[in-house]
């Protein structure tokens, strides 16, 4: 009795659920919308990064609609959570492709899903634009997927042109976690551009994820005075790294990458002098000058109530090269929007982005440095 | 030159490790317990130092009395509540472990709950540029960590051979069912010998910070595990030993990690902890003892 009591409300929770999981469904193709998908993860692990992204996404198709839209019709964002599963992706992406009848898909949000989608899209021709996903393997997958973001190895190479150009270095150091492919890729990049670019890299030590002792390796590099010191790692191995170089009184200039971002939070205020004077390169700018960046942070602000992050910034910036490719096509039909997108000229709020031929974008970085225990935005550098 | 200060930086390390592996040695020498609850009292210490220090904003010494001291006493409270029961009973040795592993997780878990799992950064506790000792540059925390830790084993060899209560403890490791027919009462020396144990750990804790100025509640865990590494290659339940030990670890990794092997450093100092299992099991200042069968 008691079974079949619960099986009766497991089931009448079923039916409950139905309309809400078919909500986004009844888009439908064509009719007065333009319909243009997006994947997240909006639960889970990842969400962090996926609530963002999507927000983003949404103030931009938001503040299009509010402009007439695109093709003359409403735009329509049709979009799923993916739980920052493969799997799920997949089937969201059918779901998309076949009830919803996008035209576009903006997403996915992090690498794994992302590849996935890709391969799937490609199958289909269907335009496809990740804000956020930066392995190599996503825009390989075919000539319909493109990114927003820049890759990893690029910011190495940026990071590596603007030592030499901008802050005249002769000699560098490179410390890199070797467990963890971001870092040694930007290492390896970091180290290729700076010999392109006059920059002899003196001494290359690694670490492994979870050290905390550094000093060895410090000790080395001390012992060739590079003029830079660069630190492809992730904020709190930043942390401990610029307080034990500082302690052995290493002087070099510190720079970094995006993963840097943060590094601030994990600095206690009596040790911040560690990381005086570096420079590391990220997306965006919360400090950048551009008018379009301040309303877009002013109105995100009002709408959820939270700083927009880098991600929220790409998925905006994503969602509008798309809408603009629409646009520029005079279409929705995919192989134009595909060409259209190619050859973009877009302005956006993560810098001017243009397309190479893997369609990975060419934009500027943005340098910050860190001042007076703060983080100051310095300039847009493209190499 | 640069080798020389690649032994200093690694002794700096290492004297960290000696002071958690006297902890291990001198419970081990009197219970036969490891106690591998005791790593993460070094990450008792160095929450309850970033409390007092940043929390509350109170003055370096006051958080190194107050760090001592909880340390001491969370270390007789679990000795107090996991394990004099077992001890007592004299319950078999894998009980005793499995125990010690419980406590362990348990401690990491609560501070987990209570700090989340994200790391704090601690102020810098010995600012000022590197110290010069003949031409020699080291850092000044390398110093400071070096200097405290010597004088700390000096003295807790002095209390072990010249007090009243270091002699019941060195008669209780000799033999804990004599001592007690001699008078002795062995619960107070054990007791007594978990606040020390617990006490160094915290002193080490707070040399940890000053060095490694990012602290979460895992941080006890390989911390720990070297320690016991090096109280094991020093011979554990030697207290002489638990420091050779401790510095030797420490040098290893420096030295290896200076050689470009980052990848190996902690393959070699378990490597060191087999080695010494095979080849002289009673570590480098133990006795053989050999086992009444």
């Amino acid at each position: 009795m008691k079974k079949g009591r619960m099986c009766w409300a497991a089931l009448a929770m079923l039916v409950a659920a139905m309309p809400l999981a078919g909500c986004s469904n009844n888009g439908g193709n064509g009719g007065d919308t333009v319909n243009i998908g997006g994947l997240a993860p909006l639960t889970g692990n990842v969400s962090v990064y996926g609530v963002a992204t999507n927000n983003g996404a949404q103030m931009a198709v938001e503040a299009a609609n509010e402009k007439g839209g695109v093709l003359g019709k409403q735009i329509k964002y049709v979009y799923y959570d993916e739980k920052g599963d493969a799997t799920e992706a997949v089937n969201a992406y059918n779901k998309l492709v076949q009830n919803d009848g996008v035209v576009g898909l903006v997403g996915d949000v992090t690498s794994v899903p992302c590849i996935a989608v890709a391969q799937e899209a490609v199958k289909d021709g269907l335009p496809m634009i990740t804000g956020t996903g930066t392995a190599a393997a996503i825009t390989e997958a075919g000539e319909n997927v493109f990114r927003a973001c820049f890759t990893d190895p690029y910011q190495g190479q940026v990071m590596a042109q603007y030592a030499a150009k901008k802050l005249g270095s002769k000699t560098a150091a490179i410390l890199y976690n070797m467990a963890d492919d971001y870092s040694s890729g930007v290492a390896e990049a970091f180290e290729k551009e700076a010999a392109a670019a006059g920059i002899s890299v003196v001494e290359k030590q690694a670490y492994q994820t979870n050290d905390v002792d550094f000093k060895s390796q410090l000790q080395t590099i001390k012992g060739k005075s590079p003029d830079i010191l660069f630190l492809p790692v992730y904020y709190q191995d930043v942390a401990l790294i610029a307080v034990q170089a500082k302690q052995l009184g290493i002087g070099a200039t510190l720079m970094g990458v995006d993963g840097w971002d943060g590094v601030l939070e994990k600095i206690d205020k009596s040790n911040v002098s560690a990381v005086e004077g570096a420079y590391f390169c990220s997306q965006y700018s919360a400090e950048s000058e551009d008018p379009d960046v301040q309303r877009f942070i002013k109105d995100y602000k009002a709408k959820y109530n939270a700083d927009p992050n880098m991600f929220a910034v790409l998925g905006y910036d994503a969602m509008n090269i798309l809408l603009e490719s629409i646009k520029t096509a005079g279409t929705t039909d995919s192989a134009k929007v595909v060409d259209a997108m190619k050859d973009i000229k877009f302005k956006g709020l993560t810098g001017d982005i243009t397309f190479d031929k893997d369609r990975n974008p060419v934009k500027s970085a943005v340098i910050t440095t860190i001042k007076d225990g703060a983080y100051k935005f310095v300039e847009y550098f493209e190499k | 030159m640069g080798f020389l200060s690649q032994i200093v930086n690694g002794l700096g390390i290492g004297s960290i490790y000696a002071l958690v592996a006297l902890g291990y040695s001198m419970v081990y020498g009197i219970v036969q317990l490891i106690n591998f609850a005791h790593g993460d009292i070094i990450m008792v210490g160095a929450y309850v130092t970033y409390l007092v220090l940043v929390v509350a904003g109170a003055p370096l010494w006051v958080a190194v009395v107050a760090s001592l001291a909880f340390c001491a006493l969370a270390g007789v409270g679990i000795e107090r509540l996991a394990y004099r029961r077992l001890l007592r009973k004299g319950a078999p040795r894998i009980s005793l472990l499995i125990t010690a592993i419980g406590v362990s997780i348990f401690l990491e878990n609560l501070f987990q709950l209570l700090f989340t799992s994200s790391a704090k950064s601690m102020p810098n506790l010995f600012p000022g540029p590197p110290v010069s000792l003949g031409g020699l540059q080291v850092g000044r925390v390398t110093g400071i960590t070096l200097v405290t830790a010597v004088a700390l084993m000096a003295l807790l060899q002095l209390l072990v051979q010249k007090s009243r209560m270091g002699k019941a403890m060195r008669a209780a490791s000799e033999d804990t069912g004599a001592a007690k027919l001699m008078g002795i009462n062995t619960d107070t020396v054990v007791a007594f010998t978990f606040a020390v144990g617990s006490g160094l750990a915290a002193v080490g804790a707070i040399l940890y910070c000053g060095a490694y100025p990012l602290i979460n509640p895992y941080m006890g865990n390989l911390l720990g595990l070297k320690a016991f590494v090096a109280a094991v290659l020093g011979g554990i339940g030697s207290i002489p030993g638990a420091m050779l030990g401790g510095f030797l670890i420490g040098v290893a990794e420096s030295l290896t990690k200076a050689a470009g092997g980052s990848q190996i450093t902690d393959a070699v100092v378990f490597g060191i902890l087999i080695l010494v299992l095979l080849l002289r099991p009673a570590g480098l200042c133990g006795k053989n003892v050999r086992e009444k069968v």
